[in-house]
């Protein structure tokens, strides 16, 4: 555990010390800035028209229906850029710096490795989380939305961002080029995303399967507060997929390299 | 402390290295000698247990590469060709980051590191990013990075190469200063080198050992010296004494024995009809002359393969002991340079 955290810590670090972590966070709080904003506009234009509908008797809106909810629905959408440039560099720049060599030469197992990477990778993916639970904390200061769904939302985010990024982690593996890897991992990502679109026209048993695989549609039950077993098998599947390929590609460079 | 037995690696259908055996002694300095592509490399890498062989066993301290890798690794310091370093760290921070993954204790990482960088005379650097520190100082970094975990085994590939003549002076000083504690195995392919530093020089050359010995007796060689193994069957005295009767012959000494026979190393100085003249001996005095094999023009060639561009500074170093003359091969050092990728 402590050489896992090493690891971890190191890519945290220099995450901080080179310009990838500025510019992740910086690009996702102004884009989820973005969201946020023009939700809560949508809700504060929505709800006066209600209210002056149905008179003050009516129900106030749900905040976290109508301002979190798709907020943090939106904010998928921006890892498919964001979680390319995180995890590009784990493997690929060790490879090309010969420092995979200290690596794979220290008293290391190799799973203390590549989860120490994963692991220093999603922490820079807490932070980004941390944005958005900053922007969404003003809404606490007017009004009480329901802060358990948005616990269990923030849950998901980080599974999904965890299924994404040990994907990332393993395509970093394959190569050492950071922008193959980069480009590489964009792809298959943005292939998991789209992959449930066909079951809005078929119903055959592949547009189900491809429903299934796809990586969104199993966020949007966690994004309502609801924890369910097969989204989270889903997640957790990913997570350990993607490591377990990272370990054998770990394995089959020391062959090859 | 290092054993090699039989270690052959393949890379698809091109053999790096093929078949080697050879064995470190504790506390030796061992210099491994090739050309570029030679193996050298490859063999430093199955040893700390980057590589897995395609065949053959290799173990450190008792440990099996193969079979206890962890254990091998904590007990071997390793410096890459290219030292393995961030260049966006500081020096201390990522020498305490190898310290932790070298796993030594929290609480003796910061002596570790003030050790290391002591005895390495790096402390100057200690708060630099790696990135911005001249060739010498990332060498050294290398260097402290190999010796932090105190181990019993040091395996250095190439640490002069691309340095200037001071640099070069000042590790290889280091180095031999290391001796003693650790078991040293360092490869070049300058032959001063080893010379300079190593008690024993293990030349290697298209996958293959050619030859280990010290380097005043390879040095020996090289100036002409002549020596040859003469496989006879006759009584052991007077056959040493017929052999060392022959002008040329400087000495004579039982290389193994074979089927009741000897084998006979014979060392003399150059002379082109010697082979000829004691072969004739032996056949006059009835004695069976079973086999006979030039080692020495053999091991020349080789060497010449190797340090084609060397041998001036080998020899400047003969005429002149001031070490600056001795150093004074940069040039084929960046040549050097070029051509690694055959080794990867």
């Amino acid at each position: 555990m402590r050489n896992i955290w090493t690891i971890a810590m190191r890519e945290f670090k220099v995450y901080f010390t080179s310009p990838i972590a500025y510019i992740v966070l910086a690009m996702f709080a102004v884009v989820f800035g973005y969201f946020f904003t023009s939700g809560l506009a949508f809700f504060m234009d929505y709800s006066a028209s209600v209210q002056a509908q149905g008179g003050a008797g009516a129900p106030p809106l749900n905040v976290n229906q109508f301002v979190i909810e798709p907020s943090l629905g939106n904010m998928s959408i921006v890892l498919l850029f964001l979680i390319p440039m995180i995890t590009m560099r784990l493997f690929a720049e060790e490879q090309r710096s010969g420092t995979i060599e200290l690596l794979l030469t220290s008293p290391l197992q190799d799973y203390h490795i590549i989860c120490g990477k994963w692991l220093g990778a999603l922490l820079l993916y807490g932070c980004l989380l941390l944005v958005a639970v900053l922007n969404l904390s003003v809404l606490f200061l007017y009004t009480t939305p329901d802060w358990k769904p948005l616990l269990v939302s923030l849950l998901g985010l980080l599974l999904m961002g965890g299924s994404m990024i040990a994907i990332g982690t393993f395509l970093s593996t394959l190569t050492r080029n950071q922008i193959v890897a980069g480009a590489l991992t964009f792809g298959v990502l943005l292939l998991l995303w789209v992959l449930n679109w066909i079951s809005s026209y078929e119903t055959s048993t592949f547009s189900r399967i491809c429903e299934y695989l796809a990586i969104s549609p199993h966020f949007e039950q966690f994004s309502k507060g609801v924890i369910e077993l097969k989204d989270l098998l889903y997640y957790l599947s990913a997570i350990s997929l993607g490591l377990f390929l990272s370990k054998r590609s770990l394995e089959a460079l020391r062959w090859k390299a | 402390m290092i054993q090699v037995e039989g270690v052959t690696k393949r890379y698809g259908p091109k053999t790096a290295v093929s078949n080697i055996s050879f064995e470190v002694e504790r506390g030796e300095i061992v210099g491994f000698l090739g050309p570029n592509g030679a193996g050298k490399t490859t063999t430093m890498r199955i040893l700390t247990g980057f590589l897995p062989p395609t065949l053959g066993t290799a173990s450190v301290a008792g440990f099996d590469v193969g079979k206890s890798p962890i254990e091998v690794k904590r007990r071997i310091g390793y410096l890459p060709e290219s030292p393995p370093l961030y260049p966006e760290m500081e020096v201390g921070d990522y020498l305490r980051f190898v310290a932790a993954i070298k796993r030594i204790p929290k609480r003796e990482i910061s002596r570790r590191v003030d050790a290391v960088l002591e005895r390495t005379a790096t402390g100057a650097v200690r708060d630099l990013l790696v990135g911005k520190l001249s060739k010498g100082y990332r060498q050294r970094v290398g260097l402290a990075q190999a010796l932090i975990h105190g181990p019993e085994v040091l395996v250095l590939d190439e640490p002069t190469s691309g340095l200037d003549p001071k640099q070069i002076i000042e590790v290889r000083g280091l180095i031999r200063s290391l001796a003693g504690e650790h078991t040293i195995l360092l490869s070049t392919h300058i032959l001063p080198e080893v010379a300079g530093t190593c008690g024993r020089v293990i030349i290697i050359n298209e996958g293959r050992i050619e030859a280990s010995d010290t380097p005043e007796n390879l040095t020996a060689q090289l100036q002409g010296a002549n020596s040859l193994l003469l496989d006879i069957e006759g009584p052991s005295e007077q056959v040493r004494e017929r052999l060392e009767l022959d002008l040329a012959v400087r000495k004579v000494v039982e290389h193994e024995a074979r089927n009741g026979r000897t084998v006979w190393r014979v060392e003399a100085d150059k002379d082109e009809n010697l082979t000829r003249r004691l072969a004739e001996a032996v056949v006059t005095s009835g004695w069976g002359l079973y086999g006979m094999q030039s080692l020495g023009l053999s091991l020349e060639d080789i060497f010449l393969k190797l340090t084609s561009d060397e041998s001036a500074a080998a020899q400047a170093e003969e005429v002149v002991p001031e070490p600056e003359a001795a150093e004074s091969e940069p040039p084929a050092d960046e040549g050097s340079e070029s051509g690694e990728g055959a080794d990867e």
